[in-house]
């Protein structure tokens, strides 16, 4: 068991750089790890994934630490140097990753443009509901009247449910998943990397430095038994009233369905224009 | 034969009838762009339009963006993958563009950027031509840098720059920058086609090259090479890992990414003289502007006043060395410009002489005479 661990992070990590600059109890690692997790069960080798990310905690979980190419980029636009990527290359898979503010604050038009082409790249979202990088500032994910360095008497605004805004935007796959569900994150994340189309997995993921501060919980395992109590499988929403999933985590698959790909309607496309 | 030459095998020494824009996607064409990403913005539109339906026959790829800030991210992420990528914009996208554009310079990513000036600052006037960008070229991104840009006076150029662009952005491994304003990308023009056209194509790493240092300018590993390259807009070491903490990492990098295009500055820079042996003044200018400004050398010459002519071909890295020399030989230089003096003010460093800015803006071109007659002295 140790022996195969230890293969696959050699396989899929560049160990030299470790450790990790995550805080103690951070969730990136565990995300980290369920992804080579995910891609060791399907025998994807380091060579066939590029990943790509921008600015934030999350932009550093593969960002130097996989083993494969990196692309990092800035904030909020790695989607977009994704898409380019995608298009030359179509036969390597392209992963993104970033945090609620790179991915749905700063950089919120890409990645709906990007589920609305349904171009085929794999999205995991790192939700933590604040800004970690710079210190815990408000984000697009926020709860109402959460205490951050920049909402002092609360905050006023209303977070995105974002996996619902990706699953109407017309994406292939959209799955929700806390750090808490690891084992259903890992199988999540192998169908996100086999499914063709744009394929978008939210990770609400745990910040005890700075979100924990705001919410007077200050570690990853007290996070962590939140995110299970909060938390609601999709399959179960039907039963329940309105009041009763209030402020919970919905978990589970959104969306799983078959569509035409951007890529190839491109390639498509060209062999029209070839004809001609 | 790959299709790009076969793409100009189709329209070489032909003689066209083209927009200032056409001939830009003809020269990119040929060239071997394969990749377009932009967004529509007057007066740069037809670029785009013109390579959505152009670039799939030769098997390239065209995508409209949700804005410039992905084009040109998506124009750097399919450079990394192998492509030769570009994108055409106007002032207000240039300027979303600013950012990126120093991520691909911290990068070295080779790419083209077409910027058809418009009138600005904001949205201005949106279908007017203008002369404004020059110093947002030069330093519109944050943090120092070198970067290469380039100015064509005539639809020919429009053609033999884009090339040229693109043979330097592969060179120096650097954004190269084709600054055009709008009368030139909307002027129609016959070219004629050149009969061979020189393409430098991109140096990959081999075994024992790193990717981002180790030499002057650095061969690249892309995507896709099955060597796990790792790019960041952060300072990083010759190996492309960050390092954010030591001054000395930073100072190398930076200075050699200054270096690589300043040392070679004789190699990169072009101008256009016309010189009399007796002038005592004479006309700077680049653009659509010098065509009106070497109108108004022509009537001087004809009147008996001998004035020397030179046309910035290259804009960044300035010409500085020829300037210093025509500063040297004449008294007074006349600087037409669309625009409060940006050029002007650079020609002021470079010589202890009179420089005269006759900038004009407000989407209207100078006259011959306008120039002729400063020229006199009235």
């Amino acid at each position: 068991m140790i022996d195969k661990q230890q293969e696959r992070m050699e396989r899929y990590l560049r160990l030299n750089i470790f450790p990790t600059t995550f805080c103690p109890g951070c969730g990136c690692g565990s995300i980290l790890n369920a992804f080579i997790h995910a891609l060791d069960d399907l025998d994807i080798p380091p060579e066939e994934v590029v990943t790509v990310t921008g600015i934030g905690c999350s932009s550093w979980i593969p960002s130097p630490y996989f083993k494969g190419d990196v692309l990092h980029t800035t904030h909020g636009r790695s989607i977009a140097f994704a898409t380019g990527v995608k298009i030359v290359k179509p036969d390597m898979r392209v992963v993104v990753f970033g945090g609620d503010g790179d991915l749905i604050g700063i950089g919120g038009n890409h990645l709906i443009h990007a589920a609305r082409r349904n171009i085929d790249l794999t999205v995991f979202l790192v939700n933590n509901f604040v800004y970690g990088m710079t210190g815990g500032q408000v984000s697009p994910t926020t709860p109402y009247n959460i205490q951050t360095t920049t909402t002092p008497y609360g905050n006023v605004e209303n977070p995105f449910s974002i996996a619902e805004v990706i699953a109407s935007s017309g994406a292939s796959y959209v799955a929700r998943w806390t750090t808490y569900h690891i084992f259903q994150l890992v199988r999540a994340m192998k169908e996100a990397l086999q499914k063709k189309g744009f394929s978008f997995i939210e990770i609400i993921s745990q910040c005890p430095m700075n979100y924990g501060r705001a919410v007077k919980l200050r570690s990853g395992p007290k996070l962590l038994k939140l995110f299970r109590e909060k938390s609601i499988n999709i399959k179960e929403v039907e039963n329940l009233t309105e009041e009763e999933t209030r402020d919970k985590f919905i978990v589970g698959t959104l969306v799983n369905r078959d569509k035409e790909e951007f890529t190839e309607r491109l390639r498509d496309a060209i062999r029209r224009a070839e004809e001609r | 034969m790959k299709p790009y030459e076969r793409y100009f095998e189709k329209i070489k020494d032909k003689k066209l009838f083209l927009l200032g824009n056409e001939a830009v996607v003809y020269g990119a064409l040929s060239a071997g762009c394969n990749f377009f990403a932009g967004y529509p913005i007057t007066p740069s539109t037809e670029i785009a339009s013109m390579m959505s339906r152009e670039l799939p026959k030769v098997g390239g790829y065209y995508i409209q963006m949700e804005d410039e800030i992905a084009s040109i991210a998506a124009v750097i992420g399919a450079s990394w993958a192998g492509g030769k990528s570009m994108t055409a914009t106007s002032g207000p996208g240039f300027s979303l563009m600013m950012e990126n554009i120093g991520y691909a310079c911290m990068t070295e990513t080779p790419c083209v950027i077409v910027d058809v000036q418009r009138s600005g600052p904001s949205t201005g006037q949106a279908t007017k031509p203008a002369q404004g960008d020059v110093m947002q070229s030069r330093w519109g991104t944050h943090g120092d840098h070198e970067i290469i840009v380039l100015s064509p006076n005539s639809v020919q150029e429009c053609f033999e720059l884009t090339v040229e662009s693109f043979n330097l952005s592969e060179t120096y491994r650097t954004p190269v920058i084709l600054l055009m304003d709008g009368k030139v990308g909307h002027l129609t023009e016959q070219i004629n086609i050149p009969s061979e056209i020189q393409i430098v194509e991109r140096r990959k790493a081999k075994e024992d090259e790193l990717p981002f240092g180790g030499q002057l300018i650095p061969p690249m590993i892309e995507i896709g090479d099955r060597r796990a390259v790792h790019i960041t807009g952060s300072t990083h070491m010759p190996d492309g890992m960050r390092d954010i903490e030591s001054q000395d990492v930073h100072d190398r990098l930076v200075r050699r990414l200054y270096r690589k295009i300043d040392e070679n500055r004789e190699n990169i820079v072009r101008v256009e003289e016309n010189y009399e042996d007796n002038a005592r003044i004479a006309v700077v200018s680049y653009g659509a502007t010098a065509r009106l400004a070497f109108g108004a050398v022509l009537k001087a010459r004809e009147n008996g006043i001998p004035v020397d002519f030179l046309r910035l071909i290259t804009i960044w890295p300035f010409p500085r060395d020829r300037i210093r020399k025509l500063g040297e030989k004449v008294d007074r230089i006349y600087v037409p410009e669309l625009n409060l003096g940006q050029i002007s003010r650079e020609i002021e460093r470079f010589v202890d002489i009179d420089v005269i800015s006759l900038s004009k803006i407000g989407g209207v071109h100078h006259t011959v005479d306008e120039i002729y007659n400063a020229i006199r002295g009235e």
